[in-house]
């Protein structure tokens, strides 16, 4: 399969993340349309790891550490995501509400 | 190497203390004895190499520039425990834990400065800002906390995805993720799919723009910085003052770095094509910033958020290290850190133990505690850029790396201009202190008197900004020594 399928849909999911991030008020959906752009990093980085290893048939491994990247980029995630949920929590238990609407007081 | 061992294991000690140590000021002590040997070790491996060998794959690359960045950044962060680490100790319950993600936020910033591969700049971005998330809502029954913590949050995580996208883009079009661009070979004919050398370089090109917006998000640079103000107001007003002095000298050096290595090779002949232009778009960065920083600071009523908007005034000064790439900027960036770090970090401390945090709250604070009203004038100063202290000749190489560029003559014009628009919200806290009296006469600027050690502290670091004012080579000699 041509590599413009794979970028095309990796930035189709890259801009539904951010439109999502843009317009959504709830913190949860915020939060999962920011994994959706690091998803669509993840299947970038690993369709051109393919792509690079076709493009260098020759070179031992070509390609191998986009694939490599990938696994960091999960391990990583899964740490931001413990930390965004504890803070999420803390914010539903002070204010009901997880609403980032809610959140306007800093502003004045 | 060290340096980055060593703060992890630091930060996991500290955590263990936690459990293991019950006299809360016990913890100070075990933070600055691990410190000191942080320092030891970095400077123990700036002349005589690392401890610990261990090959890296050219993943990160130790020179003299990251190694003294290393050294500031120990430096400072101990200046900064032995300053505030009463105040972090108020903050709530869990006094060693926070000293543990300071270390491990100092361990980011190492990493930061000796990346030498992509990977390795994401991994280092982002053990640098998960702890300051948790730092930032630490104080957790405070709305305002709890509001900074998430918008941090929110809008950090954002700015990661966008560097994972410019990443994977750059790698698309690059085939590496090492700093130094390696030329691919030959795409050979069979089997290959149908990519023609221009997709590639389009690729490097987008995915270098979005790490450029994502790390101006880290920097704060406008307009990217809408986060900052609100963060920075939000955060306890210690961990403020680490934000805005380590850590942002941390991002930044990693974006000098990134922008050295990339920026010159990157495609010109493509980027020609779609209108993209390096220098044009940081002197854009610039300029906004300066603008959104200052015009923004002069129209605060509270010193808290008028040096949230200050320190985005100061990274537009810093980004003139970014726009010139020279060593003139490596340099300037170096004296920089030093003396904003040192300078921020001195402010926050008073800053910290006042009652009341508007320009207002500071009345009289000369006739009061002449002592801190004097430090805090030079930190002040400094901040502005006055002669005589550090942060003049910061700017002034930061000025003199543009002008060594040869042609941006009208951005040096307007870096003067702006500086000279910043001294208008630094003196009115002098101002304030020095010729308004205060209402309350009995009662004190500050929440507690403070001990003679504080001032003592206090008055010793701004002779120390005042001494690299007068002789600012005396920090750069490191750098070649």
């Amino acid at each position: 399969m041509p590599i413009q399928y794979y970028i095309g849909l990796a930035i189709a999911l890259f801009c539904i993340g951010v439109v999502g991030v843009l317009i959504r008020r709830n913190a949860i959906i915020v939060f999962m349309c920011i994994e959706i752009m690091l998803n669509a990093a993840n299947l970038l980085l690993v369709a051109f790891s393919k792509m690079h290893a076709a493009l260098h048939p020759t070179v031992a491994n070509a390609g191998i550490d986009g694939q490599l990247f990938v696994f960091f980029i999960m391990v990583v995630a899964a740490a931001e995501i413990s930390v965004g949920l504890a803070i999420i929590v803390m914010v539903y238990r002070n204010v009901h509400s997880i609403d980032v609407n809610f959140l306007n007081r800093l502003k004045n | 190497m060290n340096a980055i061992i060593l703060s992890a294991v630091l930060g996991v000690v500290m955590m263990f203390s936690s459990v293991l140590v019950s006299n809360q000021k016990a913890y100070k002590g075990i933070a600055l004895v691990g410190l000191l040997i942080i320092l030891i070790a970095n400077i123990n491996e700036t002349y005589n190499g690392p401890i610990f060998e261990i090959n890296t794959y050219n993943m990160l690359a130790f020179d003299g520039f990251s190694l003294f960045f290393n050294t500031i950044a120990i430096v400072c962060t101990g200046v900064y425990f032995i300053l505030t680490s009463k105040q972090i100790e108020k903050v709530g319950g869990h006094t060693a834990e926070y000293f543990t993600l300071i270390f491990f936020v100092l361990c980011g910033a190492t990493i930061l400065s000796a990346y030498n591969n992509l990977l390795m700049l994401f991994i280092g971005i982002e053990i640098l800002t998960i702890p300051l998330y948790i730092l930032t809502g630490s104080k957790k029954k405070d709305l305002k906390s709890n509001e900074a913590a998430l918008k941090y949050f929110l809008m950090g995580s954002f700015s990661t995805g966008l560097m994972l996208m410019g990443i994977a883009l750059i790698y698309g079009g690059t085939g590496t993720f090492a700093l130094e661009k390696i030329i691919p070979a030959a795409a050979s004919a069979q089997g290959a799919p149908a990519v023609t050398a221009q997709t590639l370089s389009f690729l490097e090109v987008g995915g270098m723009l979005l790490v450029t917006f994502s790390l101006a998000f880290k920097v704060s640079a406008a307009p990217f910085h809408f986060w900052l103000p609100d963060v920075y107001y939000g955060a306890p007003s210690v961990f403020t003052s680490f934000m805005a002095s380590v850590v942002k000298a941390a991002a930044f050096v990693a974006f000098l770095k990134l922008f050295i290595a990339r920026a010159a090779g990157t495609s010109v002949d493509v980027s020609k094509i779609i209108g993209v232009d390096w220098k044009m778009i940081v002197a854009i960065l610039i300029i906004c910033t300066l603008l959104v920083g200052n015009i923004s600071a002069v129209r605060q009523q509270n010193v808290k958020r008028m040096l949230a908007y200050s320190s985005i005034a100061q990274a537009g000064f810093m980004l003139f290290a970014i726009f010139s790439l020279n060593e003139m900027a490596k340099e300037g960036i170096l004296l920089y850190a030093v003396a904003y770090s040192l300078a921020t970090i001195g402010i926050f401390a008073i800053l910290s133990r006042m009652k009341d945090y508007t320009f207002a709250g500071y009345n009289g604070l000369a006739k009061s505690n002449p002592a801190l009203a004097f430090a805090n004038t030079v930190f002040l100063l400094s901040l502005a850029g006055i002669p005589l202290t550090a942060g003049f000749f910061a700017k002034y190489y930061m000025l003199a790396s543009v002008m060594q560029t040869g042609h941006y003559m009208w951005l040096v014009i307007v870096g003067v201009l702006f500086a000279a628009v910043s001294a208008d919200y630094y003196f009115r806290v002098i101002q304030s202190m020095y010729f308004k009296n205060s209402e309350s006469e009995n009662e004190g600027q500050l929440e507690e008197n403070p001990s003679n050690i504080f001032k003592i502290t206090v008055v010793a670091l701004a002779i120390v900004i005042i001494l690299v004012g007068v002789f600012p080579n005396s920090v750069l000699y490191w750098l070649y020594n």
